[in-house]
């Protein structure tokens, strides 16, 4: 992949924020905008979806981003597309390498089949157990939208590779603390995101693995973009973005 | 796995042939058996399917790959839903590989795949939206259109983590077999693309037949 100097290090921070493991938020995030995350242990899940809060019934299309760019794992130079062949977000920056595209989310019986004892907030307060899945439901539910808007989400820090045959494996332990992965939205996107455990994270009770949050903003790309530059696909996608903005 | 199967087709009570480029949308009553069959070979059968009681429970890739730690379909193959439930069991295979990971054809993703001015052409997607705009009477809309099965699609991933299209292992005669646990929506589109070459450029009729 051709990847050229970057312009991700964004300096200023416009916001900065620490979103605890096991936790939730929405936030609609503008075209030009930075959103980095940072983790601050390996084996760190942020599970994302994308809607575009000017018609929520585009979203993030994950065979789309996957298909459209030949990949499988996500990292620096990929795009994540929306099912209308726009892109919501480049990722500029990654210290990780792999985000997977494919796990899912942590469900309800996951808590119990795993023996991770869930724990009401009448138990345990800020420390219940969450499941990805009800996360994404109670920020959904806030704009109108329920279980048939669920889309395949990302995992952000996480990694799941795939052999020659398709068997899966979950790595354990991926990245490093301090690892961080960027995001520059190519247009308004309403950003779901969680940080309840990766579905396949195998450790003995839940893990509460949190992340660091700083927003800023990014120069508009040009067509010397690492991101505009890594597939031919991409540039076409930037370009129906510019059409999406014509007039702007 | 190949497993072939043992059903006869003149014992089917229904059968229809779906030419590219148009849909099949119909209920599958839980213990009923539906094959689909790739009439003249390398075809794709962009699949979805729906709880009949609840259409908002449905067929839910990441599930199925995850539950089953592996990420293509064949015999054995438990699909999932939404909730976790299973929907329908692959009981008899003879191509031996289906897609999970890359979804429907659209006219605006062809338009990144392939080139801005693709947008005018036909496509799964708007198959769909053809079927459910035709059907409204099973209540499913645009937000309910999500990951599907290219049934008889190739689409192996590398442990690199890339993802390669390559031609088609299906042929004339291939087919795929599933028993539903549970009374199920079945939308289909027969997938109508002409700008990949894992079709040879010449998308062909499938058949789909139903066993009670």
């Amino acid at each position: 992949m051709s990847t050229p100097a970057t312009t991700a290090d964004h300096s200023e921070a416009l916001y900065i924020t620490h979103l605890p493991g096991g936790h939730h938020w929405s936030l609609r995030l503008r075209r030009g905008t930075t959103l980095k995350l940072s983790a601050q242990q390996a084996g760190t899940n942020v599970g994302l979806l994308c809607y575009n809060p000017e018609n929520l019934l585009e979203r993030l299309n994950l065979p789309d981003t996957l298909k459209c760019q030949h990949t499988f794992k996500l990292t620096r130079g990929h795009c994540l597309y929306s099912d209308m062949g726009r892109i919501f977000a480049s990722i500029t920056q990654d210290d990780l390498g792999w985000h997977d595209s494919v796990g899912g989310n942590l469900m309800r019986h996951h808590l119990v089949d795993k023996g991770w004892q869930p724990r009401s907030y009448q138990q345990a307060h800020n420390d219940w157990t969450r499941s990805g899945h009800d996360a994404f439901l109670v920020e959904l539910a806030k704009y109108g939208l329920g279980r048939r808007d669920l889309a395949a989400n990302l995992n952000l820090f996480s990694r799941v590779e795939s052999d020659d045959t398709g068997r899966l494996r979950y790595i354990t332990g991926h990245g490093e603390p301090g690892d961080s992965v960027t995001l520059r939205f190519e247009m308004d996107t309403l950003v779901v995101l969680h940080t309840c455990p990766h579905p396949l994270d195998p450790s003995p009770d839940y893990p509460r693995r949190g992340v660091d949050i700083r927003l800023g903003v990014a120069p508009p790309p040009d067509e010397n973009d690492a991101c505009f530059r890594s597939r031919p696909e991409n540039a076409r996608g930037f370009e129906n973005n510019r059409l999406y903005h014509l007039g702007l | 796995m190949i497993i072939e199967s043992t059903l006869r087709p003149e014992n089917a009570v229904n059968r229809t042939t779906v030419d590219a480029g148009d849909h099949y949308i119909g209920t599958l009553k839980a213990g009923q058996t539906l094959r689909i069959l790739d009439l003249e070979g390398n075809q794709a059968a962009d699949t979805l399917f729906y709880s009949a009681r609840d259409t908002a429970e449905r067929y839910s890739a990441m599930d199925t790959v995850r539950e089953q730690g592996a990420l293509y379909l064949t015999a054995g193959s438990r699909l999932l839903s939404s909730e976790g439930n299973l929907m329908l069991t692959i009981t008899a295979d003879t191509c031996g590989r289906h897609d999970t990971l890359g979804g429907a054809c659209a006219s605006e993703s062809n338009t990144v795949r392939y080139d801005l001015e693709k947008r005018h052409m036909h496509s799964c997607r708007d198959n769909w939206m053809q079927a459910i705009a035709d059907y409204p009477e099973y209540g499913i809309t645009k937000r309910d259109i999500t990951h599907n099965i290219n049934f008889f699609m190739n689409v192996p991933v590398t442990a690199e983590g890339g993802l390669t299209f390559e031609d088609g292992i299906s042929a004339p005669g291939k087919y795929v077999e599933l028993v539903a646990a549970m009374d199920v929506v079945v939308l289909v589109s027969n997938c109508p693309q002409l700008n990949n070459p894992c079709n040879g450029y010449n998308p062909t009729p499938i058949e789909l037949l139903i066993w009670k």
